[in-house]
């Protein structure tokens, strides 16, 4: 059995960054501090006037690894939410334009569900298909723009299969259109592994969101261009009136600090997880040469790991793995609320037997040469024991004679 | 070089917080099924093994790869008494599916063997309840493990002239 080796479960090793990263000592030192204020940012007297205060630096913070000014840093409760507001702010405030917006299958579900309950109220929603690596070509975007298009939200890297999709080459398209349809990125997964300025990308709305850059979950932010005009989803004073509800003056501190801290380490920590990346991907097709590795090997997230194998199911690797010490994640349907395979790998023509065997490894500040060593040997002696119970992979030698 | 690599990783263990979970694997932290499932996906029963020679008397199978579950089971039936004298089988699915083939298979041969008429009745309720529960949305794992039994048993039934 795989599991059985008391010396591997010494100590953990966490693979699933992607989905969230523990909290950096440096946010938590900011975060302490700025606990102390108690006041409500919006109140005028001395305790308010120092939240205030702390809050608009840490917008400035966010602000300026943004390339953006502060009045166009929005905060939310998390980058569902700034995905959301960013659909659902541009599409109501204009509607009278027209109401044609275009997203990619790909995207995450906070744009899809979005968009969907968009759909049922009248907008026209377009939902490019990406090549089998995952990319959304520029040919795909000018064939579904209309003279009634108002919005276009593509994802800067999926969070699943890690492509990085062409942003700057996107938005020219979107902006040479008659219409003046706004871009969207929801860039959750970009921060510490690939530029984020607003300018060089030439976005008009971009999210971010905190818990992917070793902050404290429950705040995302939206960069909103300069004169782009959202209509609120909570309604409030807030935030320039476009998202009501007092602002988390702690969380916002954290996030900030994060977030600074995930672009200064940018230059060395994105070659030296991509050199990682390379040599998992190397130790997994060495070990399990059937391994499906999707999206690109290139153009793809530095921290991102995906492969499918053929024979065994998701959900089955995740928990044998979590046995053996290493957590990770799957985008089988065993494992998902709804029991979909994952849209991401249906959407690049996965075959649905072979979407129940993925397997997503994301790697981050705490990962080592020896952890993904050790992962892709636990993952071996795992797709063995599991084809050897699959009723898939039955030997010709068993025979079962009648 | 190794050595400050290990002093590396654990300023930064420390700095972000790692180990997530402390301790070895799942410390105090309540697993997503029973422990009678936990045991029988680490160390399942009655796995037709890779090379074993099995001569079945019936074999059954359902699913489909694409919706994520299949399930072959093999039974050897004992011809006086029509009971199940031997099961082996094989899963491809999640943990609750390998656990409830598992669990199935147990059930099919415990003391003197189930009987046909029963086998062909056999609820996944059952099966369920012997492994203590499982969550709401995996309920369909085990649907599949008494079909298969079901569709062995009738393979059997038909391959000597008494099937339906």
């Amino acid at each position: 059995m795989s599991n059985t080796a008391p010396s591997e479960s010494r100590r953990r090793i966490y693979l699933d960054y992607a989905a969230a990263t523990p909290l950096s000592f440096s946010a938590r030192r900011t975060m302490a501090r700025a606990s102390r204020l108690s006041g409500n940012p919006s109140s005028l007297h001395s305790e308010g006037r120092a939240a205030r205060a702390s809050l608009e630096h840490s917008r400035a913070q966010i602000a300026r690894v943004l390339n953006a000014a502060p009045s166009e840093i929005l905060f939310t409760g998390s980058g569902s939410e700034a995905d959301a507001l960013a659909l659902r702010g541009v599409a109501q405030t204009r509607r009278a334009q027209g109401r044609h917006i275009i997203i990619s299958a790909i995207e995450h579900k906070a744009i899809l569900k979005t968009a969907e309950s968009l759909e049922r109220e009248g907008f026209s929603i377009t939902r490019l298909m990406p090549d089998t690596l995952g990319r959304i070509t520029t040919s795909a975007l000018e064939a579904a723009l209309r003279p009634d298009t108002i919005l276009v939200s593509i994802m800067y890297a999926n969070n699943e299969i890690g492509t990085v999709e062409p942003i700057r080459k996107l938005a020219k398209v979107v902006h040479a259109s008659s219409n003046h349809p706004l871009f969207h990125t929801d860039a959750c997964q970009a921060p510490g592994s690939l530029l984020v300025d607003v300018q060089e990308l030439g976005v008009d709305l971009m999210t971010v969101n905190s818990s992917k850059v070793y902050g404290p979950k429950g705040i995302g932010a939206l960069y909103v261009r300069r004169g782009i005009a959202l209509e609120p989803i909570v309604g409030g004073e807030q935030e320039g009136g476009v998202r009501g509800g007092t602002e988390s003056v702690v969380l916002a501190a954290g996030f900030a600090t994060a977030l600074l801290e995930s672009e200064a380490r940018r230059p060395c920590e994105a070659p030296r997880l991509a050199k990682l990346r390379d040599l998992f991907f190397t130790e997994i097709l060495a070990r399990i040469p059937d391994a499906k590795v999707h999206g690109p090997r290139a153009e793809r997230l530095p921290n991102n790991v995906h492969v499918s194998i053929p024979g065994i199911e998701g959900e089955s690797i995740l928990l044998l793995l979590d046995a053996a010490g290493i957590a990770c994640a799957t985008g089988s349907a065993c494992n998902s609320l709804d029991l979909a395979p994952s849209h991401v790998l249906l959407a690049i023509g996965e075959d649905a037997g072979l979407s129940h065997g993925s397997v997503r490894f994301s790697l981050g500040r705490g990962t080592r040469r020896t952890h993904v060593v050790r992962a892709a040997r636990e993952l071996e002696k795992i797709v063995h024991y599991l084809r050897g119970v699959s009723a898939l992979t039955l030997s010709a030698r068993s025979r079962i004679t009648v | 070089m190794k050595k400050d690599e290990n002093k590396r990783a654990d300023v930064l263990g420390e700095s972000c917080g790692l180990p997530a979970v402390p301790g070895s694997a799942q410390a105090g932290i309540p697993w997503a099924y029973s422990d009678v499932v936990k045991e029988h996906f680490f160390h399942p029963q009655n796995v037709l093994k890779d090379g074993e020679d099995f001569p079945a008397d019936g074999t059954g199978i359902v699913g489909s790869p694409a919706c994520g579950d299949v399930m072959l089971v093999a039974i050897q039936v004992d011809p006086k008494t029509r009971r199940v004298r031997a099961c082996r089988w094989r899963t491809f699915g999640c943990a609750s599916a390998i656990a409830s083939t598992s669990m199935m298979s147990l059930m099919a041969i415990e003391g003197e063997g189930m009987t046909l008429e029963r086998a062909l009745r056999l609820k996944p309720e059952e099966i369920i309840e012997r492994l203590g529960g499982l969550p709401d949305r995996k309920y369909h794992c085990s649907v599949l493990g008494h079909q298969a039994l079901r569709e062995a048993v009738r393979d059997f039934l038909n391959a000597h002239g008494d099937g339906d």
